[in-house]
């Protein structure tokens, strides 16, 4: 692929994904639009930026922004996280809402779909503590290819052994063939909306406790502030978000504050209390 | 072996049995810590050998994680009520091993 090709390309999908691909990932566009240009009839990476040279916002498009974004991911990725969310979390958040016995969970960017099913599996894990709560988890993705995907709840017998028990693979999954899906129950669990973390949440609303993680080390700073400022905003103060292991909001915003001796988890800072501790 | 040098990359120090039997004899010599286990193997089956030596009174009893061809749920089911900790589909990867020994708590 020509340097004029690569910078197209690397543009594009920085405008409509937020996406900022160096110049060493070259070997990623092409390992992954090289079926992408099949699909369309065309036979080499060229050909796909050659075509959407001519035309914008084609079929084509989406299909490179979803091959481009997509991400492998697998069941209680970390276990982490999920201990914090089961030990501490939830614990402190079934207090703090036992009058409206409500709570709304946001897996952002959830690729097929591992992440929320881990959270309903774990949720189904502690129905007892939950009778009579409504809790919803809204899960969303920017590729809709991998939204279908994650509905279906269809595993390879690679990704339900990648982090996944076996006691709740035979609890949760029904084999089918050679793959393996998730039950109907926790399908169900989940609602899935297409998302691109480019723009406002707000029509989404409000949420408890937001997972956010390994999105950001995809985006420059300045995107990196936005999207989060912006999920601050759909958030109450004691509401709680997850970043992937390896992010930091250190430099990037101080509207989350890390949970002292909880690495990835984060707890939201009023603006109101920044205020009162400059003045 | 590929899992011999998945787990000896792991730390492990890696004993290798050929069938059940074997398996079985060299655990009441010496019990490790864990056991990798097929299930189709002469003399004495995966299933055969897990439930001789969860039937051993007085041993300290290793983790089990099964590592098999047998893929169907009915087998799954039939090893974890034999007292399996673990069961592995092949084909497997190294991470897929090394997460089934960190959720049995030997890694």
């Amino acid at each position: 692929m020509n340097k004029s090709d690569f910078d197209f390309l690397s543009s594009l999908l920085r405008d409509r994904s937020g996406l900022v691909l160096g110049e060493d990932k070259a070997y990623l566009l092409e390992s992954r639009l090289g079926p992408v240009a099949r699909k369309h009839g065309l036979t080499t990476v060229d050909d796909v930026a050659a075509q959407l040279r001519a035309r914008r916002g084609a079929p084509l498009e989406l299909d490179v922004v979803e091959a481009m974004t997509t991400n492998e991911s697998f069941f209680f990725r970390d276990t982490r996280p999920f201990d914090q969310f089961k030990d501490i979390v939830l614990p402190q958040l079934l207090e703090a809402r036992r009058a409206t016995k409500s709570l709304r969970i946001w897996s952002a960017a959830c690729s097929s779909g591992q992440e929320p099913y881990t959270l309903a599996m774990i949720l189904k894990e502690e129905a007892a503590k939950l009778a009579g709560w409504r809790v919803e988890i809204v899960a969303t993705d920017l590729s809709t290819a991998i939204l279908d995907k994650a509905k279906e709840g269809l595993y390879s017998q690679f990704e339900v052994q990648r982090g996944l028990p076996i006691t709740l693979l035979m609890k949760y999954f029904t084999q089918a063939g050679d793959r393996w899906q998730i039950s109907q129950e926790l399908r169900g669990m989940v609602s899935y909306r297409m998302f691109n973390l480019l723009e406002s949440p707000t029509a989404l609303g409000r949420f408890d406790i937001v997972f956010l993680r390994n999105v950001l080390i995809y985006f420059d700073q300045a995107t990196k502030t936005q999207v989060l400022e912006r999920v601050a905003k759909q958030m109450p103060s004691d509401g709680y978000l997850y970043l992937g292991g390896a992010e930091t909001v250190l430099g990037i915003t101080d509207r989350f504050q890390v949970l002292p001796g909880q690495r990835g988890l984060y707890g939201v800072v009023d603006p109101g209390q920044k205020v009162a501790a400059a003045g | 072996m590929v899992a011999r040098r998945i787990l000896e990359g792991l730390n492990f120090a890696v004993d290798e049995a050929a069938d059940g039997q074997q398996a079985l004899d060299r655990c009441l010599e010496q019990m490790p810590d864990a056991v990798l286990l097929d299930w189709n193997m002469p003399v004495m089956s995966g299933i055969e050998f897990l439930r001789e030596l969860r039937g051993l009174a007085d041993a300290q009893q290793p983790v089990v994680v099964f590592c098999t061809t047998e893929n169907d749920l009915s087998h799954i089911q039939e090893a974890m009520s034999a007292g399996a900790n673990e069961y592995i589909m092949k084909p497997f990867d190294s991470e897929i091993l090394e997460s089934k020994f960190q959720q049995t708590g030997v890694l």
